[in-house]
């Protein structure tokens, strides 16, 4: 009795995506029996096409189970992205430019702060103005022709990395796509088993309850918005600095908005986004996949569409059924 | 009473309300000064004069009569998005979708623009018009029921059927309606016929008439008709539109359906007024700017003129900036964004001005959650 309840509770909550993960599990046995060469390609860039996703998606999810809504994740990859390319054009040094990326994204967050928690702005407009400020700034400084000075570089694990299947997607990877695979479990075990994580979703869930016991609800939400604008722009470096190697203007092409998508598809959690993340990283990498074997006569205009598509039938599918936080959205009044 | 107290009364209504007025605009007016403060910074720190830059922008809006002419027809557009964003405003919607709804109206009207022959200009140039503005109602319904039937936040899903529309019409121009003339190489329809151009009249692009025309349309509808008091009721409380009777979810989808509307309307005018073709890339940032606008307008129909007038100066005066004083035109942008700042956060300039009134506050978002 007890068994059934909580798989029924399973069910009602993670339902659409494990029948979906279990489709694609099938799928892409039937093609690796087929081709396993090009299975194993498309399950590698599905991982590396996830990772500014479920980065985009952590940062989305940190803030908002604080209770701030951050709909400047595109802004913050793109600002991180063009900061990071910039400090490695300059020094070389690509641990360097890592670390400034994360900076501008971490400091574009305490601007966002700053705006919903101490201004009481509205969050979402809040979120736009950080969007169109990275865009009007990157584009300002941006000069055409430089390219970074090298680029992350995979690193495989030894013999794991030799494992049929799963072992190029996983075992052999760049650092950023690592540190994006073992930030979903830090940030899944710290949300969920520690003091700080439950302090957390208090402040999102009901900030004067969590005032009242002593808990300080404006320093939990600056610190957790901080931090996720610092996420996001781990997000960002991996666009200039492990995936392309060159900054263009707009590059995150509205990457930060899907991350959002795969953060409500995640039901605002980190295993549950990496979950979604992986099935849109699934889709653009087949998508790459056609569109590089010429094979299927459609416009390419119609397959680029097709994340954006997916967005929207996610949305329309699955947030009526899943909850947001209490608390998002409204600014906290002390007494 | 006495004649005295009757004018003293009146010239104390009048203080009033000059001080009022002197009020609600004096938060743009700081919010501009202090972006064109920091612009200026900004360019000096990366070793261009602000002098140079700004006094080259005046003359490239202001300086000359074709100078001000390209800043009317520049405004034009902006007008229509701003006002399309300001109106979803006041019904609780942020439709940030309102650029791809300018793509749809502008790709639409250019079709009917080179396509229907033998029509005379007194029809054939409105029906384009319409037209544009049809699809952009359509394809701005798309997120309003999503919305409604589904839950699905409009933030989210206009920004997804941005980047839907500017496949679609960048298929469109490059595919089926591509220019077939042998000289053209690049994506983009045939010309407009003669019959489809909204014309300038000596100096003066009728498209601005037209907008203003809107604006005060605009504003008949939300103060004078019974439909902008549902709007601006479900916009303010949909809990209380709901209990009081009201058919939320249809105000809703009628709501993206005007606010898709006028800014399809922006993207025919462009078309026909000022580009002639449909060519990507033409009106890309015009919906964005228009959040801008709708924001710095304080999200009234006539704010929303001067508004776009100012950020329209700035477009124009841009290339000749960039052609005299040797600046990239994107600082345009930013100066733009920090404006929004400043208009979003008023908070800094109220009290950097001592104003305590709060003014009314309007309730601009929500949350995902319904």
């Amino acid at each position: 009795m007890a068994i059934s309840q909580s798989w029924k509770r399973y069910f009602k909550q993670w339902g659409a995506l494990t029948v979906l993960g279990f489709f694609v599990i099938i799928a892409v046995g039937y093609y690796y029996l087929k081709d396993p060469q090009i299975t194993e390609a498309v399950l590698a860039s599905a991982v590396r096409q996830a990772t500014p996703l479920v980065l985009g998606a952590m940062c989305g999810l940190i803030g908002e189970r604080s209770g701030i809504i951050n709909i400047g994740i595109e802004g913050q990859m793109l600002m991180s992205a063009f900061i990071g390319f910039l400090v490695n054009v300059w020094t070389g040094n690509l641990l360097l430019a890592v670390f400034a990326g994360v900076s501008t994204g971490a400091l574009l967050g305490l601007l966002l702060a700053f705006m919903s928690v101490t201004l009481k702005i509205d969050q979402i407009i809040g979120g736009t103005v950080i969007n169109i400020v990275a865009v009007g700034l990157s584009g300002y400084f941006y000069q055409v022709g430089l390219t970074t000075k090298g680029k992350l570089a995979p690193i495989p694990l030894g013999k794991l990395a030799d494992l049929p299947v799963v072992g190029r997607a996983l075992f052999n990877n760049p650092p950023i796509t690592y540190s994006a695979i073992i930030l979903v479990l830090v940030v899944h075990y710290v949300l969920f088993y520690t003091r700080w994580g439950l302090r957390t979703r208090a402040v999102g869930e009901h900030p004067r309850a969590a005032d009242t016991v002593g808990i300080n609800v404006y320093l939990m939400r600056y610190v957790n918005v901080i931090i996720g604008g610092g996420v996001a722009g781990l997000g960002g470096v991996f666009l200039t600095l492990e995936a392309v190697g060159s900054f263009e203007r707009l590059m995150t092409n509205g990457r930060g908005f899907v991350a959002l998508a795969v953060m409500i598809f995640g039901k605002w959690t980190p295993l549950g986004s990496w979950g979604a993340a992986l099935l849109f990283g699934m889709t653009s990498a087949i998508q790459t996949q056609i569109q590089f074997a010429g094979t299927v006569n459609i416009p390419h205009q119609f397959i680029g569409m097709l994340p954006y598509l997916l967005t929207i039938i996610v949305l329309a599918g699955v947030v009526g059924k899943s909850r947001p936080p209490a608390a998002e959205g409204i600014p906290y009044e002390k007494e | 009473m006495s004649e005295e107290q009757n004018q003293s009364s009146f010239l104390a209504n009048l203080l009033d309300w000059v001080l009022r007025v002197l009020q609600a605009v004096s938060v743009p007016f700081v919010a501009v000064f202090l972006a064109m403060l920091i612009g200026a910074v900004i360019l000096a720190v990366s070793g261009a004069s602000p002098w140079a830059a700004y006094s080259a922008l005046f003359k490239g809006s202001f300086g000359s009569p074709e100078a001000f002419t390209r800043t009317l027809e520049k405004a034009t557009p902006l007008v229509f998005s701003g006002l399309a964003v300001a109106f979803a405003f006041k019904g609780g919607l942020f439709n940030i979708g309102a650029q791809g709804q300018l793509l749809f109206g502008a790709i639409i009207s250019a079709a009917l623009g080179f396509a229907i022959e033998g029509l005379p200009a007194y029809i054939h140039a409105p029906l384009a018009l319409l037209g544009g503005a049809l699809a952009g109602a359509l394809f701005g319904a798309i997120p309003g029921a999503l919305k409604t039937y589904t839950g699905a936040h409009e933030v989210i899903t206009t920004i997804m059927l941005n980047y839907i529309a500017i496949n679609t019409t960048d298929y469109l121009a490059d595919g089926p309606w591509k220019d077939p003339s042998p000289s053209n190489i690049v994506a983009r329809t045939p010309k407009i016929l003669e019959t489809a151009v909204v014309p300038d009249l000596g100096g003066f692009p009728v498209g601005f008439l037209l907008s203003i025309l809107f604006a005060v349309l605009i504003w008949w509808l939300l103060q004078q008709t019974t439909l902008g008091f549902e709007i601006r009721t479900v916009g303010q409380n949909p809990d209380a539109a709901e209990y009081s009777g009201m058919k939320v979810a249809r105000t809703v989808i009628l709501t993206m359906m005007i606010s898709g509307f006028i800014a399809g309307m922006g993207g025919s005018i462009e078309t026909q007024g000022i580009v002639g073709r449909y060519q990507p890339g033409f009106n890309s940032g015009l919906g964005f700017e228009g959040i801008t606008i709708a924001l710095l307008g304080k999200t009234s129909p006539f704010g929303v003129i001067p508004a776009a007038l100012l950020v329209g100066a700035m477009d124009a005066g841009s290339s000749q900036m960039q052609f005299s004083a040797n600046v990239a035109n994107e600082i345009v942008d930013v100066i733009q964004a920090l404006i929004l700042f400043f208009v979003a956060a008023d908070v800094i300039i109220r009290w950097l001005l001592r104003i305590r009134d709060e003014g009314d506050v309007v309730k601009l978002t929500t949350g995902w959650g319904k």
